[in-house]
């Protein structure tokens, strides 16, 4: 059980991506035109409902399954790489049409086409740690 | 009964549903003592394929991460099975806008599978421009995600839940970045 639930965690986490079509290019595309709601609110619920969830979990002060208190790692205070990396992250996803999580998902699917981009992705990462020195943040 | 909660599974599930799911997958590996966020996967393996070698970046230990390889791992059974199982009709119901945004940039004006046959289909990805479009897309949401720290699930979903500045400021540069590939790149590229 320790290992299984966090597959049936991605399994859910699968059909949902999949079903919901946030794993089409199509759904990215439209969204970046304004053409529909359905990512905007299924973005917007998560986010609403997390905001909502937190600070219930806060206040209700509940503790995670090993019976340790859930604490939310603090980001770093910065401004560049967040502007910075994430523009670059905006060009990949609507070039691509799939953030990290789809990228696996499409795989599951069926688009085996999918791997380039999930080898791009992991060079990219791989290219990233090599420059995070030489790099503003 | 029965039947016609089935006949609401094979249909694309909306919004509403998909929201709300999402954030009950975030809230499960928050109680399993986790976080939600996707791109930090693509760092383990880069670690566990050997990368610390050549950046410090990647030295850690990665075995503490085993648990989101797993999450992968059900994730891309997942999509096996919603291929497999759960739809009778592959195809996306584009908006009629959409359709004609398409075929402006010489696009087919009809989804009929996931992904569109110009970018992902056999003949785009066996020509060099094809294959260097996909690498490209994914070379800038592996940098990308992991300059600014995280990716749509771990700032725009997991950080904007927790109030988190920083995932604000990641995810509008999302926003720019996406507006700025389809509105002023896409068109010419095909």
């Amino acid at each position: 059980m320790k290992y299984i639930k966090f597959i049936l965690v991605g399994l859910i986490f699968g059909i949902v991506l999949a079903k919901a079509e946030i794993i089409s290019w199509y759904r990215i595309y439209e969204m970046f035109h304004f053409q529909s709601f359905h990512m905007y609110g299924i973005i917007g619920s998560a986010a609403g409902i997390g905001i909502i969830m937190m600070q219930a979990i806060k206040a209700s002060g509940l503790r995670d399954s090993e019976g340790e208190e859930i604490v939310v790692p603090p980001k770093e205070r910065s401004s560049v790489r967040y502007w910075l990396g994430g523009t670059i992250f905006g060009l990949g996803w609507a070039l691509s049409g799939a953030c990290p999580g789809p990228m696996y998902v499409l795989l599951g699917y069926g688009h085996l086409g999918i791997l380039i981009v999930i080898a791009g992705a992991l060079l990219g990462t791989l290219t990233y740690g090599m420059l995070r020195k030489h790099l503003p943040h | 009964m029965l039947m016609q909660f089935l006949d609401v599974i094979y249909e694309p599930w909306p919004w509403y549903v998909a929201g709300p799911l999402i954030a009950g997958i975030m809230f499960l590996l928050i109680y399993f003592g986790k976080e939600f966020g996707m791109s930090s996967t693509m760092r383990t393996m880069c670690s566990v394929a050997g990368a610390g070698k050549i950046a410090d970046f990647f030295r850690f230990d990665w075995k503490k991460e085993r648990w989101n390889l797993l999450v992968v791992l059900g994730a891309i059974v997942g999509g096996y099975v919603s291929a497999n199982f759960l739809t009778k009709t592959p195809g996306v119901d584009i908006s009629a806008a959409t359709s004609e945004s398409l075929e402006k940039m010489g696009f087919a004006g009809k989804a009929e599978s996931f992904l569109p046959p110009e970018i992902f289909g056999m003949e785009a990805i066996s020509s060099p421009k094809g294959l260097a479009i996909l690498i490209t897309g994914g070379f800038l949401v592996g940098f990308g995600s992991r300059y600014a720290g995280g990716c749509t699930s771990g700032h725009a979903i997991s950080g904007l839940s927790n109030l988190q500045w920083p995932s604000l400021q990641a995810s509008l540069g999302f926003f720019a970045g996406g507006l700025i590939m389809t509105h002023f790149i896409l068109p010419y590229l095909f």
